[in-house]
């Protein structure tokens, strides 16, 4: 049956008026096959096969983008886990710099805006190469422009790493001074179940479990789903959920195609389609707006957790039946910064930290771009880390936290990081909150619901 | 003898006002690059003039970059939005 004009009009005005775009391409890439005890001879085998299929990357992206007319906004590479392979490598916090720097000049050279990958799987314990790495993290990512870091703190199998959380909260202090507006610490995320294939930036890596190379794409779009939800703006709930539903299957659909085809002329396996709705700055294409079109008067107001529930639900089941290769994150991203209607939130007092966490107990992935005070304690950074991730580890969910502790800035500033990374309300936080427990180190146990078997 | 190559349709979607003239020059511009029309039709939807021209270009003499840089060119003359885009994506996202 040909499309009929009503069809194509659809799809053409998606791009068109509501912003959707294939948000990523990413390339998994497995390095372990590089791996050495001589750092030269390891940065020249990585650098090699990076710029390569970076480039090829860059070229195809481009021909699919021309031939279906659907923008691919970014192209991203994300690699083993840098502490792996850092593994055999002179035990020092200066190799993993290098590693990081070396990095760096392969993405640079692939002309690829950021490569993910530079952190470690620390749920349980840390070895010598993880805790070199993690000491590295604030020159590492201070000192070059497009390599992301990761943690992953946490699991439901392991608990947490309450060694590592308590670290980590000096890290990004660290980080966060060397950087201007502490912008640094918006290039790492620290997570509680971390999935191995998650396109999107700043948590990708290429996880153990991947073969040599896949591609993973990231649909988004936002400004579709809200487009469609104020066209209804009188259906009852379970319509609502329908209609949702049918939009994301499309846009799904249109994101898998675009995948394989990558995939198919890189010669790499395709891998999954993330379908999380990520914002962005761009008026309209925000997920805030969503729940405000839905009938909630402001973000963050009683009525956005059920909301924002019924949304995510709605485009899960739209997404699994549009493909059998959904994963990655495949949940809510509600990054403070990026998307317009939080950053209104939060300014008109609507939107706290606490709403902000409760929001991941149903389906958000994590505390997302959002800055705090430069002088908040580091004990206070990793308690709200504990918290966050303690909520993945229960619930056998991914979460994870992003924040920018802002130097010289307080409660109520605004931050301009500029660029994709937009702007941030400073948020209100304590300034003393459980050293004592912070300071206790060990390892939260894994929770009764990891003994499944 | 030469295997027939399956065809390869793309789909041209135009927006903007309706005025006299934009399905001549569009076809021209088909017809100077040996693309073949397979379909067309119009229709106003929510103020928006919008017409579709399926085309085959199996046995076009440009490539597809080229072909939409040309309509660029008169999208830009006559005030109009013109997409340029294989048939799958459409095909994939409106049919189960």
């Amino acid at each position: 049956m040909r499309i009929s004009v009503e069809e194509v009009f659809e799809t053409v005005r998606m791009t068109l008026d509501h912003h959707f775009d294939i948000r990523t391409v990413t390339l998994g890439i497995n390095l372990k096959d590089c791996m050495d005890r001589n750092l030269a001879k390891f940065t020249r085998r990585i650098n090699k096969r990076i710029v390569q299929k970076g480039k090829l990357l860059n070229k195809f992206a481009d021909s699919i983008e021309h031939k279906y007319g659907i923008p691919i906004t970014n192209r991203r590479i994300a690699v083993t886990p840098a502490s792996l392979l850092l593994e055999p490598l002179p035990r020092t916090v200066n190799t993993a710099a290098k590693l990081a720097k070396a990095l760096d000049a392969a993405a640079k050279e692939a002309d690829i805006d950021f490569l993910g990958g530079f952190g470690a799987m620390v749920q349980k314990g840390t070895t010598a190469a993880d805790r070199n790495l993690i000491d590295a993290i604030p020159v590492a990512l201070s000192e070059t422009d497009r390599v992301c870091g990761f943690l992953n703190l946490a699991s439901t199998a392991a608990g947490i790493n309450m060694n590592a959380v308590r670290t980590f909260g000096y890290t990004l202090k660290e980080l966060a001074g060397k950087t201007k507006d502490g912008v640094g610490c918006a290039k790492i995320a620290v997570f509680a179940n971390a999935p191995e294939d998650n396109p999107f930036m700043a948590g990708a890596h290429h996880g153990i479990g991947e073969p040599d190379f896949s591609l993973n794409i990231g649909i988004s779009g936002p400004g579709v789903v809200r487009n469609v939800v104020m066209q209804n703006p009188h259906c009852d709930l379970t319509q609502l959920s329908e209609v949702i539903k049918r939009t994301v299957f499309k846009i799904t659909r249109a994101g898998e195609l675009i995948g394989r085809e990558i995939a198919a002329l890189m010669k790499v396996d395709f891998g999954i389609v993330d379908i999380s709705l990520a914002p962005t700055t761009l008026a309209g294409d925000s997920v805030a707006e969503i729940i405000e079109a839905m009938g909630v008067k402001k973000m963050g107001l009683p009525g956005t957790t059920a909301a924002l529930a019924l949304l995510i639900d709605a485009v899960k089941k739209g997404g699994a039946m549009a493909s059998g290769n959904v994963g990655g994150l495949s949940g809510t991203f509600i990054p403070v910064s990026e998307d317009a209607g939080m950053i209104r939130a939060v300014r008109a007092g609507t939107l706290s930290l606490e709403k902000l966490e409760a929001l991941t107990g149903v389906c958000s992935v994590g505390l997302d771009m959002f800055a705090v005070p430069g002088d908040t304690p580091a004990e206070v950074l990793s308690a709200i880390i504990a918290d966050e991730l303690s909520i993945g580890v229960v619930n056998n969910k991914t979460t994870s936290v992003r924040v920018i502790p802002v130097p010289g800035k307080k409660a109520g500033d605004i931050v301009h990081f500029g660029g994709l990374l937009g702007s941030a309300p400073v948020m209100k936080v304590p300034k003393a909150a459980a050293a004592k427990f912070i300071n206790r180190k060990g390892r939260i146990p894994s929770p009764i619901q990891s003994l499944r078997n | 003898m030469a295997r027939q190559k399956a065809p390869q349709i793309c789909i041209m979607t135009v927006t903007g006002a309706d005025r006299v003239g934009i399905i001549a020059r569009l076809a021209n511009a088909m017809a100077d690059a040996n693309i073949n029309i397979v379909d067309v039709n119009q229709k106003i939807m929510e103020d928006y003039f919008v017409m579709t021209m399926a085309v085959d270009i199996t046995k076009a003499t440009i490539t597809m970059d080229k072909i939409k840089k040309q309509l660029d060119k008169i999208g830009k003359e006559m005030a109009l939005n013109i997409a340029f885009q294989n048939e799958n994506i459409f095909k994939v996202m409106h049919r189960v």
